[in-house]
């Protein structure tokens, strides 16, 4: 893909910050109107990454061109085009919701109403507080004034650095589906979040772990890629089978999961009915008689804690 | 019989016309895991606040570790721990000056903090790390030694406000192994976090909505009084029906 269809175009890029590798050699590209989602935890390097693609920092190493520009050199042909929502709330307390949309549109020479075709559903649950000063909103309506702010000059490029860190469940989804009113324009997404959960609300995601990207591809094309059998398993002393379940021989990894352990097991291809018998009498011959469970599709945080922990093993 | 570690009957705090908590009535048993969950502003932190003797309550009552929150603050910060994501460690001293300077602070002798800081560093394995700058520390390092140094004084209850937040998957795991251990030893553990899987994790929850107590029990118990099969559903039925601006 060449550089002009996509709208980023990032190949082997690095920033070491203090004694850090914060980005470490990643490579990707994001096509004109994708919703691209980068996940990991904190101290990822994810807002270091955000932060080179709008031109805020210079890249030590490697290249990124964002909506056909090198942002080492052309910052300022870039910037026009751009959202940015900063992970913290970043906009003027003392002044009234309406103002601060208005001080955005005015900053990048538009006006509020030339760009509200572009913000109106969000706009519209924002409306009836346009007098309100931003300090005083909760924590969802400074999001979605956030929002309207990052989009009131009708970027093609929307940069999302953690928008749902700290938020709870319902909000969070709630952000998301705000982000879904936005669907179908010409607007190209990119967004960082901490929750593996949020992976399936976009096109493709990043998993990122220490500077590098660990996989890259569709949520269900991440799925597929775990290579091994995956059980959920259920037993009254939870904590008990855990560490019968770690001291299986086959075992690669049994880790918590809401209700259920998610238990990984070395054989490449063995059928799950099979080790579940094999774990079964393992389990009771270990004093976990009620050992139940069934074969699962591995999800993204599956994926992510298996890519860990080989990492962690190679190290 | 013992007491609760935690017991409070129509806790009420108001700021003017507000009312963050509105008569919450709950009781956690010694050595529980109690999930305190709710969405951003259902008054959390505000009941927490009470509960660890920062703020005075407007009206009820509130005993924590035996000690009445309203008439004997004190004594409650002395027999409880905390931990949060915001205020933990000192990033500009080393593991073991952390160690040293809570431990001084909460009064324990030189010999007890030396034998508590062997032990509670062996635990996370961080004993070869102990002149590191906490600042060097791997965020998820830095909040299991922030959990150690709220237990360093042997806590009755120790109160743990959304202590996995950012961490990757597996350390979040790791975190929620020492809380496990931390209950076996007769510490009773209140948890906050916004992951409702982790929610699970715990032998009882309750769930706040605007000041409230909507729901309470075992996960199990929740899903079934609400009549859905995820906690994710749970909260999602109570919490979305209330969107103030």
């Amino acid at each position: 893909m060449s550089s002009s269809d996509a709208a980023i175009v990032v190949h082997d890029l690095h920033l070491t910050r203090g004694s850090t590798r914060a980005v470490d050699g990643v490579s990707f590209t994001v096509p004109r109107g994708e919703r691209f989602g980068v996940i990991g935890p904190d101290g990822a390097g994810k807002t270091t990454l955000f932060r080179m693609l709008t031109t805020l920092l210079v890249p030590d190493r490697g290249t990124a061109h964002v909506l056909g520009h090198d942002v080492a050199g052309a910052p300022w042909m870039i910037r026009p085009q751009l959202g940015y929502m900063p992970g913290r709330f970043a906009l003027y307390p003392d002044l009234s919701v309406a103002e601060n949309l208005a001080f955005y549109a005015d900053v990048f020479d538009t006006t509020v109403a030339a760009g509200m075709a572009r913000i109106a559903p969000i706009w519209s649950q924002l409306a009836p507080f346009a007098a309100r000063r931003a300090g005083a909103l909760s924590g969802g309506m400074k999001q979605k004034l956030a929002l309207c702010c990052a989009l009131v000059h009708r970027p093609t490029l929307l940069v999302l650095d953690e928008p749902t860190t700290g938020v709870d469940a319902v909000s969070r989804r709630e952000f998301w589906d705000l982000l879904d009113t936005l669907r179908g324009d010409d607007l190209t997404i990119i967004v960082s979040t901490p929750y593996m959960d949020e992976a399936s609300r976009c096109d493709r995601v990043a998993l990122m772990q220490a500077g590098r990207f660990l996989a890259v591809d569709t949520p269900a094309g991440i799925s597929a890629g775990f290579p091994l059998p995956l059980l959920a398993l259920r037993a009254a002393d939870r904590i008990g089978m855990l560490s019968v379940l770690r001291d299986f021989p086959h075992a690669v990894g049994a880790w918590p999961f809401g209700e259920t352990v998610h238990y990984t097991d070395a054989r490449v291809g063995a059928a799950p009915a099979l080790v579940l018998a094999e774990l079964r009498e393992w389990a009771g011959a270990h004093g976990i008689a009620d050992l139940e469970g069934e074969a699962i599709t591995a999800g993204i945080e599956d994926v992510f804690i298996h890519r860990l922990a080989e990492h962690e093993r190679a190290a | 019989m013992t007491t609760p570690a935690i017991e409070t009957t129509n806790l009420t705090r108001r700021f003017g016309d507000f009312v963050a908590v509105d008569a919450i009535t709950l009781s956690v048993a010694r050595g529980e895991v109690f999930g305190f969950l709710g969405a951003n502003g259902a008054g959390k932190t505000t009941a927490i606040r009470m509960l660890i003797g920062l703020l005075a309550p407007s009206d009820g009552e509130a005993t924590v570790a035996g000690a009445n929150v309203r008439t004997d603050p004190a004594t409650v910060r002395r027999r409880i721990g905390y931990m949060s994501q915001r205020f933990s460690l000192y990033d500009d001293l080393t593991v073991r000056e952390n160690v040293e300077l809570y431990g001084t602070i909460y009064g324990l002798s030189r010999a007890e903090i030396r034998s508590r800081m062997t032990e509670l560093l062996e635990r996370i394995q961080l004993t070869a790390s102990r002149d590191t700058l906490v600042r060097q520390l791997p965020l998820g390092w830095k909040q299991q030694l922030a959990l150690m140094v709220a237990l360093l004084h042997r806590p009755e209850v120790v109160f743990l406000d959304e202590p996995t937040g950012g961490v990757d998957p597996i350390t979040r795991r790791r975190f929620w192994e020492l809380i496990y251990a931390t209950a076996a030893e007769g510490t009773t553990v209140l948890v906050t976090t916004h992951y409702l899987d982790e929610a699970e994790y715990c032998d009882r929850l309750s769930i706040m909505v605007d000041g409230r107590i909507a729901a309470m029990g075992t996960p199990a118990e929740v899903r079934a009084q609400v009549g859905v099969s995820t906690l994710d559903e749970v909260f999602l039925t109570l919490t979305r029906a209330v969107a103030a601006p």
